[in-house]
């Protein structure tokens, strides 16, 4: 497809694209100031001072000091960080207890530590992605080193209890550490006033490049570094500042910060009504997930009766993306896991597609998917062996 | 994103043969709503006994779609007979190519024709004379959350030279959720190609040691493994604060827990690979591979 063709991006919890702000931001770090932030000469060094105005900017969109900001890769190196340093410096504790419904990045590293000794317990949801919080009472406990819960899920938006669960894993003398990568710059923040010890963000969902992330350490928070070499982070994580990236991020969390609440109202406007013309005009359709505590971006859709790879490509006719929580989207053979523990039945869990917004879409955006999507489900409904039997 | 040839897309986009025939001579139906996909066929003959018509219905990705529709075309014209030699591979080739990982979906189109060609023969009796092939319903489920069968996974191994797991979970899905049966999957694979090279060569060298240990029965194979880590290789963990449990024996392969601190080390992957199965091989087999448990 060719760039000139036009795209209604509605796949932002994927990812986001570049504020023009940032872009603008980064690019000095790109041309002429591209001296390392560590050397000692004016040229190097006076990168530095915009590390840390980045740093600054980022911990007052998180309600947090600047010190307790480091800078990662990516969401998923910062959830590494954060629960290894937590299994290391807990020593006598030997169980992490997580929800089931926690992003890859969580759940693999926690199997990874299940294989290598650890014990691993994870909180169910109920059918609309809601965490049993009786469980988790039952689960944490004084052997559980860290609880590590999302503050909002990718594929249905949901928002989760984290302060509730943060102060349940502080009563039982644990860590908290939350992947909040879909929740920052969506969800107001005051971590100064929290409990959570970890939290872990990444660039690209809030309109800053790929390949730039953040962790928040409480301070007094005992902290192991994951990657170890140089000194940069204060020795929290070494390797050279990527500073246009982080440059970025800082920018992008001001933009979020001074137009949170304004976009969170414009953005709910578009999503409410894409999922209302939806239900209103295509028969044997359910919206999955906390319709009262979700993200404010985030649709996740099933089309009873055929399958979410075909409902993709034939939306990528027209350029408009979405995603699916199909099984053959992903060349995984079950559909998504999240899905499955809430109990989605098969029938409507391989035709569910997931609609995020940002506040870079428009209204007649959502006209126009309105207008193209109802055809395009008939005309495979109409393939379907199991619509007519229905 | 999925590299789909042109022919796919159009065959996705533009589907031949969608619907169903009332007075079919044969239907059948492959699949099931919770695998992800399904195909209903119906072939109507002529009088005689060509394909005439032949219509699909398809619940599944846009490989799933394009399977069936290039199928109805390859079958057309076609005697039953004919078309019970069509194989996955023709709506491979009708369609350029298919990623690896939607190669089931050429499966299921093949299957869905010889259960129609079985259907047609069901309804019409004993004189229409060709081989029974509903694989699905001999062998053993080796796969439980596909429902896959020993029988299957064979045919469509010998049939497509699949040399590991991961090409047969390509291939059938077998092994594609839960993943207790991969090494089930492993097993059948090196039966099905140690009989190849067993026909091919009817006598290779092998190895004494390794000979003399397959003769093993298990509580001995687990008595000599012992040994071995008792000797040679927990003295050497144990320096480094760790340790090691023989957790299983299957055939060749060996079953270890790490405990301690390699239980949770970085490099407990390079651990099992040079010492604990270099080890094992120096002084047991050398065919013994070795896994965490």
């Amino acid at each position: 497809m060719g760039e000139e063709e036009k795209v209604i991006y509605f796949d932002n919890n994927a990812t986001t694209a570049v504020a023009p702000e940032v872009f603008e931001a980064m690019t000095p770090f790109l041309t002429k100031l591209y001296g390392n932030p560590s050397s000692i000469h004016h040229f190097g060094g006076q990168v530095m001072a915009h590390v840390e105005t980045a740093r600054e900017r980022l911990a007052a969109l998180l309600g947090a000091a600047p010190t307790e900001v480091i800078f990662t890769s990516c969401g998923t190196e910062s959830d590494n960080a954060a629960i290894r340093s937590a299994m290391l410096t807990c020593p006598q504790r030997d169980k992490l207890v997580i929800s089931k419904v926690e992003h890859p990045a969580v759940l693999n590293l926690a199997k990874d530590l299940e294989r290598r000794g650890y014990r691993v317990s994870m909180i169910p949801v109920d059918g609309k992605g809601k965490l049993d919080m009786e469980r988790a009472r039952e689960l944490i406990d004084n052997q559980t080193a860290v609880v590590s819960v999302m503050w909002a899920n990718n594929e249905t938006g949901n928002i989760y209890p984290i302060h509730e669960l943060a102060d349940l894993a502080h009563r039982n003398g644990a860590l908290f550490h939350t992947d909040a990568v879909q929740a920052v710059g969506k969800v107001p923040m005051n971590l100064a006033e929290s409990q959570i010890d970890f939290l872990s963000l990444s660039g690209h969902k809030l309109h800053a490049p790929k390949g730039v992330g953040a962790l928040y350490v409480r301070r007094g928070v005992r902290f192991r570094p994951f990657v170890i070499g140089g000194h940069q982070e204060s020795n929290r994580r070494a390797g050279t500042e990527n500073v246009a990236s982080v440059v970025g991020l800082g920018k992008a969390a001001e933009l979020a910060r001074l137009n949170i609440e304004k976009e969170n109202i414009q953005v709910r406007a578009m999503r409410d009504k894409l999922e209302q013309g939806i239900l209103k005009t295509i028969p044997e359709v359910r919206v999955n997930g906390d319709a009262e505590h979700r993200l404010p971006n985030t649709a996740n859709i099933s089309f009873e009766y055929i399958e979410g790879e075909s409902i993709l490509m034939l939306l990528d006719m027209f350029g408009i993306c979405a995603s699916s929580g199909s099984a053959c989207t992903t060349g995984s053979l079950e559909p998504s896991h999240v899905l499955r523990a809430m109990g989605i039945p098969y029938t409507a869990a391989h035709g569910a597609i997931r609609f995020s917004l940002s506040r870079y879409n428009t209204m007649d955006e959502v006209d126009f998917v309105l207008e193209k999507l109802p055809p395009v489900i008939a005309r495979l409904r109409e393939i379907s062996p199991y619509w007519n039997q229905k | 994103m999925w590299k789909y040839t042109e022919k796919v897309m159009d065959h996705f986009l533009n589907p031949r043969n969608v619907g169903e025939i009332e007075d079919a001579d044969a239907v059948a139906e492959v699949g099931n709503i919770t695998c992800g996909d399904a195909l209903k066929i119906y072939l109507k003959l002529d009088a005689e006994g060509k394909i005439a018509e032949a219509k699909f219905k398809t619940f599944g990705c846009a490989s799933a779609i394009a399977s069936s529709s290039a199928l109805t075309e390859l079958v057309k014209g076609k005697t039953l007979e004919e078309a019970s030699k069509i194989t996955n591979k023709d709506i491979v080739a009708l369609l350029g190519e298919l990623p690896e990982e939607k190669m089931h979906c050429s499966v299921m189109g093949m299957e869905a024709l010889q259960a129609a060609i079985s259907d047609y023969k069901k309804k019409h009796g004993e004189n229409y004379n060709i081989v029974e092939s509903d694989d699905d319903h001999e062998g053993r489920i080796v796969c439980k959350c596909f429902g896959v069968t020993d029988t299957k996974i064979r045919k469509v191994a010998l049939e497509n030279n699949l040399h590991t797991v991961a090409q047969v979970t390509d291939y059938t899905k077998a092994g594609g959720a839960c993943g207790r049966c991969l090494d089930e999957i492993q097993e059948i694979l090196d039966g099905i190609w140690r009989e190849q090279a067993g026909a091919q060569s009817a006598s290779g060298e092998g190895s004494s040691k390794a000979d003399e240990f397959a003769k093993l029965t298990v509580v001995q194979k687990v008595i000599k493994v012992n040994e071995v880590i008792e000797k040679e290789i927990r003295p050497a963990l144990e320096r480094d604060g760790g340790s090691i449990e023989l957790a299983d024996i299957e055939g060749n392969i060996v079953k270890v827990r790490l405990k301690g601190r390699c239980a949770a080390c970085h490099n407990a992957g390079l651990t099992l690979r040079k010492l604990v199965e270099a080890k094992l091989r120096e002084f047991v087999s050398e065919n013994l591979t070795v896994q965490e448990a």
